[in-house]
């Protein structure tokens, strides 16, 4: 079955299933491939993307559930304003090991500081919880979101 | 895990540099120094006319380094990014001799050829692993840049008909000082391919460093904060489909009947491919892989393994380790000195299975042709990667086109080549490319897996409370049996000893012996650090038991024992002073400490625990000292620092492998847990300055977690993972 979707700005016609999760229908059917699988249950975080601007685990986000929604993913984050503030955080900070999981830390810490300005450590507690990364760069995605909330996002 | 000893891997017949369409010329020579120490020399080229009429214009000094006549720098990788930082400490050691800035290279995954990338630390593999790969890149890289330097020198002094004296290359230009001329690299190429090599060449002192030492940004994390980066899971060439697999949930196991017919209808799978011992569904995309992989009805003949439990194996290693083993290390006389002993410590530890859980799961694009095969993948050993393509395509070496990756994460899964064979066994039935996706099930349940070891350890003690014997023996799977068969001599081997052995501390008589007991059903393999991260636990573990029933400070008591070991002791001063160690700390709030050497590098760890009244541990705080020698970034190392300690709280609370059936029991991150961010404690690391070799910095695991849980407790936990039930505070 064919549908429409919106992934950073474009529209998309796909014929698949209508259960399909998306991060397949990004992945192998567009061709998007910063978008990462982990687990395909929502346990790692690997393949979050925004869904009109909240974090959201593609891989268990039937495609058919999307609708007119608006779909970001890693390829277009530096385009939002905290989007680009966390990139540079992380880039500062050299969070990045392996770096696979790292799409899916930036989508979920991005749309924490889009939503909340100023993360409190709880807050980045809750937000970046479902996020998961085996090369244990947890310490630095910390500092990495401390420090985007506290840079203007002037400097560049 | 240093095997320079280890005879060199003669190279297969058909592993030819013509088979990679290479025009690499020149290559490295290891050789084994005395005392299993690194030598190299690096080859010259046969002749420069060879490379010039292959390559007009391009200077190709070796294997490691090309300058384009438009000045383009390209570095070719011999070890694998998978996270560790190579991709920028080994530029970084050639840069410096080069003399060219770090955004003036660009980068290139290496091919397959033993010859020009073999690791001189792994017995010639082209393998990145072990944490050898600073250890063996440190001095041939700085000569391949030194080399490099020195012929573009050479050729503007011929140029401007100077002495070469006079030259100096800095920032990829040759200037001559006196006279104000420079050139570009890019405009010495041509003339530089036809310079002769020289001889020897003289490396930097340490003190005109620009970079080395420096915490350079590394170069692959622009790519990997937004998406651009390519793993092999990313591979997508024109028409690929898309398999995954069920492979038999017993080791061993086969297929013994199918019913695809429901698989075969689900929207988007075009093919059912029917192997042996598994079934894969080949589709336009995972999605329809995965419900087509849903649908199929598959009965299993589970083979000799099918009713296998891990406490058999456990049985099995206890049982073996009730005679006495081949004898690793011998020391003074133990049976004596124990009989003579004012108090004697005994104790059994166990480690479990554990599985590496790469963030990537396994993957492996292949398109097998009439007469060729190509091979996409991220693998620690892209040698090997094509062996196996080979050998499962049926086809010479030759034929096989492999193109390595960034690593999604290898912790040693990724020395393995089975998910290569696995691919091309699939690609065989499939017309066109076809990229094989484990799903995360899949890779929890056929990966290959630290192995489980049993250890028995006693101590005796003097009057003081001072170990005087030391005797430990253990039972496990040996990885460098199967792994590295040269590596295993007399029953022994040097991963799985790494760590029991040559212990820190002085101690008069020792004796530690060794058990290789494969366990059935069950494949084992490298998992960071392997050896050592069993060997540390137990033996810090055991030296702090040692110390408490000497009644005395953990910190103290390993310090009375370093005085022969300076750079041990210091490293442990630094950990325990800015730990704070000694400060009060609340009830059931406890620091543990540990200290180890390996991998050429020392760590003094000490964890803070907090034990909840229901038993539940966090590790609220670490402190890492380490002296890793000559420090190539200190970030990078800070960096492997952090990740050892999240791996090794990891592995410490959660890490357990089962087996139930013949069936491992885990499945994906519900029941295979990783450290969470609201978990991970915060960590320092304090880097110690030396001028000694650089040491391996991937696998400095952490044991100090256990001690720290007695500190904070009283409880000695000698089995892994922690059993929150045994740490529940009495009502």
């Amino acid at each position: 079955m064919a549908f429409t979707i919106k992934v950073n700005g474009q529209k998309h016609s796909v014929d698949v299933d209508g259960d399909t999760p998306l991060l397949w229908v990004l992945r192998d059917v567009l061709g998007m491939t910063g978008t990462k699988f982990g687990c395909g249950m929502a346990l790692c975080g690997a393949c979050t993307v925004h869904i009109d601007g909240v974090a959201t685990r593609s891989c268990v986000t039937p495609v058919d559930s999307i609708g007119e929604s608006q779909i970001t993913t890693i390829e277009a984050i530096g385009a939002t304003k905290a989007g680009a503030k966390i990139q540079k955080a992380w880039l500062d900070n050299e969070v990045v090991q392996c770096g696979y999981c790292q799409s899916g830390q930036i989508m979920s810490a991005s749309a924490l500081l889009a939503s909340n300005p100023h993360p409190t450590d709880s807050d980045i507690d809750d937000a970046m919880f479902g996020n998961t990364c085996r090369c244990g760069t947890y310490v630095r995605i910390r500092e990495a979101i401390k420090r985007a909330a506290q840079s203007t996002g002037q400097e560049g | 895990m240093n095997l320079g000893h280890v005879a060199r891997r003669p190279a297969e017949p058909q592993d030819t540099e013509s088979a990679n369409g290479l025009s690499r010329r020149s290559f490295l020579q290891a050789g084994a120094a005395a005392g299993g120490g690194l030598m190299l020399s690096l080859s010259l080229p046969l002749s420069s006319g060879e490379a010039e009429a292959a390559d007009a214009g391009v200077f190709e000094p070796n294997a490691f380094i090309r300058i384009d006549g438009d000045g383009q720098i390209v570095l070719t990788m011999p070890y694998v990014e998978m996270g560790q930082g190579d991709y920028t400490a080994i530029p970084m050691l050639i840069a410096e001799e080069l003399e060219v800035g770090l955004n003036q290279v660009r980068l290139e995954h290496a091919p397959p050829n033993e010859k020009l990338y073999g690791n001189p630390l792994l017995a010639g593999v082209q393998a990145t692993g072990g944490s050898t790969a600073i250890p063996a890149a440190w001095e041939p890289m700085r000569q391949a840049g030194a080399t490099a330097r020195t012929m573009l020198a050479s050729a503007a002094a011929k140029r401007w008909n100077v002495d070469p004296k006079s030259c100096r290359a800095y920032g990829g230009e040759v200037l001559h000082a006196p006279t104000g001329r420079r050139l570009r690299y890019g405009e010495l190429a041509a003339d530089a391919a036809s310079m002769p090599v020289p001889a020897t060449v003289v490396l930097k002192r340490p003190e005109d460093f620009n970079l080395i030492g420096t915490p350079a940004k590394r170069l692959d994390t622009p790519a990997k904060v937004n998406g651009s980066a390519v793993y092999g899971i990313d591979a997508r060439p024109l028409g690929v489909k898309i398999a995954t697999l069920a492979q038999s949930p017993v080791f061993g196991g086969r297929v013994k009947t199918m019913d695809d017919a429901a698989a075969k209808a689900v929207n988007g799978v075009r093919q059912i491919v029917r192997l042996d011992d598994a079934v894969a569904v080949v589709a336009d995309h995972m999605g329809a892989a995965k419900k087509g992989l849903a649908a199929l009805t598959i009965e299993w003949d589970g083979g000799p393994h099918a009713q296998l439990t891990t406490a058999e194996i456990a049985s099995e290693l206890e049982r073996a380790t009730l005679e006495s083993g081949p004898v690793a290390q011998n020391i003074g006389d133990v049976g004596k000195t124990m009989e003579i002993a004012v108090a004697k410590v005994e104790a059994i530890y166990q480690v479990p299975f554990l599985a590496h859980a790469t963030m990537e799961p396994m993957n492996c694009t292949v398109h097998v042709r009439e007469d060729s095969c190509e091979v996409w993948v991220g693998s620690q050993v892209i040698a090997r990667a094509q062996a196996a393509a080979a050998k499962a395509a049926g086809l010479p070496l030759e034929k096989v086109v492999v193109h390595n990756h960034l690593i999604g994460g290898g912790f040693g899964r990724r020395l393995e080549i089975d998910g290569v064979a696995r691919a091309v066994e699939i690609a065989k039935h499939v017309d066109g490319p076809v990229k094989v996706v484990w799903t995360r099930e899949e890779d929890i349940q056929h990966d290959m897996y630290r192995p489980y070891f049993f250890d028995r350890i006693s101590a005796g003690l003097d009057e003081k409370g001072m170990p005087v014997a030391w005797n430990h023996r253990f039972a496990g799977s040996s990885i460098l049996a199967r792994w590295l068969p040269p590596a295993f001599n007399n029953g022994l081997d040097p991963d799985t000893t790494d760590g029991a052995i040559d212990l820190i501390y002085t101690l008069p008589n020792v004796r530690v012996e060794y058990l290789r007991v494969e366990p059935p059903g069950i494949p084992t393999a490298f998992w960071r650090s392997v050896g050592p991260s069993h060997n540390v636990f137990v033996t810090e573990s055991f030296i702090d038991e040692l110390a408490a029933t000497a009644k005395q400070d953990a910190v103290a008591y390993r310090q009375a024992l370093l005085d022969k070991s300076p750079r041990a002791k210091a490293v442990l001063e630094l950990a325990a002073e800015k730990a704070g160690w000694g400060q009060p700390l609340p009830e059931r709030v406890g620091r543990g400490v540990s200290v180890q050497f390996v991998f050429g590098t020392y760590l003094a760890l000490v964890a803070e625990v907090e034990v909840s009244k229901d038993g539940a541990v966090r590790v609220r705080r670490v402190v890492g000292a380490v002296d890793c020698g000559v420090v190539v970034n200190p970030n990078i190392v800070q960096a492997q620092v952090e990740g050892a300690v999240i791996f090794g709280i990891t592995a410490a609370l959660y890490g357990e492998i089962t087996l139930k059936d013949g069936r491992v029991e885990q499945a994906n991150f519900d029941t295979y847990q990783m450290l969470r961010i609201s978990e991970a404690p915060a960590i320092e690391v304090h880097i110690v300055q030396s001028s000694e070799s650089p040491g391996g910095m991937g696998e400095a695991g952490t044991s100090a977690v256990a001690n720290a849980i007695f500190a904070a407790t009283g409880k000695r936990l000698r089995k892994m993972p922690v059993d929150a039930n045994a740490l529940k505070q009495p009502a």
